[in-house]
């Protein structure tokens, strides 16, 4: 299968300091793919390179074979990247609608429309006029989320969309991702907590240090292999090593 | 007792000029958090853009309002385009010094063409026509029309900013332009239609205080003071509390000119220092 999106030897930096090194990913057609790794790994640089708020190589990002790497944030979402971005980001003086209804600025076609994002999120109908940063966490993240559907993207990427939710809310959004991919609709999802990555996604890609350290079929990668990439342990098939190093890496 | 109801009358009238000058300031300093310096002289560039025609062609003032807001619209999306976007950034310095600049130049490119005479728009009968409301308050048919234009255009623009699309990008730029990016959204794009719809507003504002006072190359200044005043008063970011700041300042001017003929334009300062210092965010701020 042709990959929807991939990247080749992408690098990325910030100044002098360089937080990817020569990244290959390939999400296709309709995958789900989740993105792990340790803070400070380069997931949210690596989102940041697809969507086009970091500044990498045009060849390094391709979108069905064409070059997109370091096109401005507003050409890429009319490609059909969109972005639910880390800590949400809704503009703060537009109510729950107008900050939905601003996610079709780039105005693509397809099957997103306000009718169809109350119908996954029907609370957000009842507090639509609202203003989007009054509502709760996990309802903000419904709007951030149904704010990059109704651009009607090819591809979703979502930063930490389970940041500072509760476990039950979590598991509300994860539950949308279903009828979201319904369509064919590709996904990458940054997460911090790898089982619910492993269950949602088809492929995993973690990263460390900048670099690709595992990638495979999410069915297929083991937990200790995970550890082992998390950590960058040498023996990964021990487990009480990689219990002690996580609470090491989390002191 | 007629004479202070009249008074105030005349500082609300006075104050939709004022009003007129504010929201472009607002709507500018609103989206892009830059005070364009050159504001005032761009309403008397406007007004000397209308002057050539009156004088060469004959033509009435009124005619021209249309045609002068149009080119200063494109006056102002070609400025934010090409110059001022560079300049906007972490720093807030840059936009000031640049804008600094272009009010010396506009002044002095204006005194160098028209001489520093003071002149005026001729709007004939207008000019001195008034309106007769009884128990002895008389108040000016003109000042009045500028008035409700004013009140009109900022109804316009609040409905613009509220009801339309293109008001809500503006809005959701003014938020977070990184964001706002991500909805394809050109943040350029967008600060060179506020600076557009701003010079707009200026250029209206400037044909209109043309033909209500006399204007010399020099009075750029002055206008941008009350302009800034009035928005200060109102509250950053709320259209319809820099209108009411504006007539709040025209009031206090009215006022203290009845006082005393010299005490006009110091009580508006006045006013706009007691705001600043009991209520620094403005009157009709919307507080987060």
């Amino acid at each position: 299968m042709k990959p929807l999106l991939s990247t080749h030897s992408l690098e990325a930096r910030y100044g002098d300091f360089q937080a990817l090194f020569g990244i290959d990913v390939e999400v296709g057609e309709g995958d789900a793919v989740a993105l792990i790794g340790a803070n400070g790994a380069g997931k949210s640089t690596l989102m940041k390179s697809l969507c086009g708020q970091m500044a990498v190589q045009g060849p390094s990002v391709l979108l069905e074979g064409q070059a997109i790497g370091g096109l401005p944030p507003h050409e890429i979402v009319r490609r059909g990247i969109a972005m639910v971005p880390e800590g949400r980001k809704l503009f703060r003086s537009l109510s729950v609608e107008e900050n939905l209804r601003i996610g079709a600025f780039a105005a693509r076609k397809g099957p997103w429309t306000l009718g169809r994002v109350f119908g996954l999120f029907p609370i957000l109908k009842e507090k639509r006029a609202l203003p989007g940063t009054s509502l709760s966490g996990g309802q903000q993240q419904m709007v951030a989320i149904g704010r990059a559907l109704m651009s009607n993207p090819r591809l979703l990427l979502c930063d930490e969309i389970s940041l500072g939710l509760s476990p039950a809310v979590i598991q509300d959004i994860y539950g949308a991702l279903p009828s979201i991919r319904a369509e064919g609709l590709s996904v990458v999802i940054v997460e911090q907590d790898i089982d619910t990555a492993v269950r949602s996604a088809q492929h995993v890609y973690c990263l460390m240090h900048g670099r690709v350290s595992l990638h495979g079929a999410s069915h297929a990668v083991s937990k200790q292999q995970i550890s082992a990439a998390y950590f960058g342990l040498e023996e990964p098939e021990d487990v009480t090593t990689g219990m002690g190093a996580k609470q090491g890496a989390a002191a | 007792m007629s004479e202070w109801i009249a008074t105030l009358i005349q500082g609300c009238l006075l104050g939709g000029l004022y009003a007129l000058f504010a929201i472009g300031l607002s709507i500018t300093y609103g989206v892009m958090r830059v005070v364009n310096i050159a504001h005032g002289d761009f309403i008397v560039l406007s007004a000397y853009l209308a002057m050539v025609p009156v004088a060469m062609l004959g033509v009435h003032p009124f005619v021209l309002v249309l045609p002068v807001a149009l080119l200063m619209f494109g006056v102002g999306y070609g400025l934010q385009r090409l110059l001022l976007n560079r300049t906007i950034g972490p720093d807030i310095l840059p936009p000031l010094l640049v804008t600094f600049g272009l009010s010396i130049l506009i002044q002095n490119g204006l005194l160098e063409i028209f001489s520093a005479d003071s002149q005026a728009l001729q709007v004939g009968a207008l000019s001195t026509a008034s309106l007769d409301l009884g128990a002895g308050i008389t108040i000016g048919a003109f000042p009045l029309l500028v008035f409700l234009v004013s009140l009109l255009l900022t109804l316009a623009i609040s409905l613009l900013f509220n009801k339309t699309p293109v008001g809500v990008a503006l809005r959701a730029t003014s938020d977070d332009p990184a964001t706002a990016g991500l909805m394809g959204i050109r943040a350029k794009h967008v600060y060179a239609l506020a600076m557009g719809l701003s010079f707009a507003l200026v250029a209206i504002g400037g044909v209109l205080s043309g033909a209500r006072t006399t204007f010399t190359p020099a009075s750029g200044p002055a206008s941008l003071l009350y302009a800034f005043e009035a928005v200060v008063i109102g509250g950053m970011g709320s259209l319809w509390g820099t209108f009411a700041g504006a007539v709040i300042l025209g009031v206090a001017q009215a006022v203290g000119a009845e006082l005393n003929a010299g005490l006009g334009v110091l009580s508006g300062h006045l006013v706009f220092l007691a705001v600043l210092i009991f209520k620094p965010t403005g009157l009709f701020a919307r507080t987060k």
